[in-house]
């Protein structure tokens, strides 16, 4: 069951990599679109996600997996904190406060609208 | 494609290492998620630190740079555990805790990147000192 853990891990990790570089590809580096995009979207997979391990429609072992696992890895609080200093260290306070403020609304958002749209599957 | 990985074994320590955290620390008074918390925070201190003195004071190989960063650091944190802990806290009639959970993460979070970078960039300035670079 750790192992499920881990292998949903890898593949967050490396999911996050991945579409981090093809984001800042393709919208370019003045604003983290990469992280801001996966942590949102993977807060509003893990409401989903959770609410279906409430319910006891998601097995112990893939709420490992694809929560513990590959969510947890998938989205990231240290970049987060990261990309925001860097924002304020080359002197642009107003998107470092935009960028903190639009993912942790929005990802609050995305996480209950997660768990609003399991339940509403569910019945 | 051998970026892919180091990134990879980087995210499964950091999976497993914030995995047992979340199995030993117990949850705090009102289902406060402290395992989660610490575990940002310290993510934060050290990521900011090791992003600044790599290369700042220490030359490694680039991939070894991506698995301990992106890999590791980035995996052994997390936003989606903490979103959802804030709504499930608000949604068990938790208001006050999730606010205040919110808060901390935040708040600690930014402060603990900006002592990380801070830290780091006091040894790189120390490390050109001694080098006369």
């Amino acid at each position: 069951m750790i192992w499920l853990t881990g292998i949903g891990g890898i593949i967050g990790a490396v999911l996050r990599f991945g579409l981090g570089k093809a984001v800042s590809v393709r919208l370019g580096t003045a604003f983290p679109w990469g992280t801001w995009l996966i942590n949102i979207s993977g807060s509003l997979l893990l409401g989903i996600l959770y609410k279906m391990f409430l319910q006891g429609t998601l097995s112990p072992a893939l709420w490992g997996m694809l929560g513990v696992g590959f969510c947890g890895a998938y989205t990231t609080f240290s970049t987060f904190g990261y990309e925001t200093l860097q924002l304020i260290d080359s002197g642009r306070g107003g998107r470092a406060a935009l960028y903190v403020l639009s993912s942790v609304l929005l990802g609050i958002a995305g996480a209950a609208l997660g768990m609003e749209l399991a339940s509403w599957l569910n019945h | 494609m051998k970026d892919l990985v180091f990134v990879g074994a980087g995210g499964l320590l950091g999976t497993l290492c914030r995995y047992g955290m979340q199995q030993w620390i117990p949850v705090g008074p009102d289902g406060f998620p402290s395992a989660v918390l610490l575990i940002n925070l310290s993510g934060c201190l050290f990521l900011g630190w090791f992003f600044t003195v790599t290369p700042g004071v220490w030359r490694i190989p680039p991939r070894l740079r991506l698995a301990i960063g992106t890999g590791f650091t980035g995996a052994f944190t997390t936003f989606s555990t903490f979103t959802v802990d804030a709504v499930r806290l608000w949604s068990e009639g938790q208001a006050t805790v999730s606010l205040l959970y919110i808060a901390s993460s935040l708040l600690g979070g930014l402060l603990m990147s900006l002592a990380g970078i801070r830290l780091g960039q006091y040894m790189a300035s120390r490390s050109r000192g001694g080098a006369a670079v």
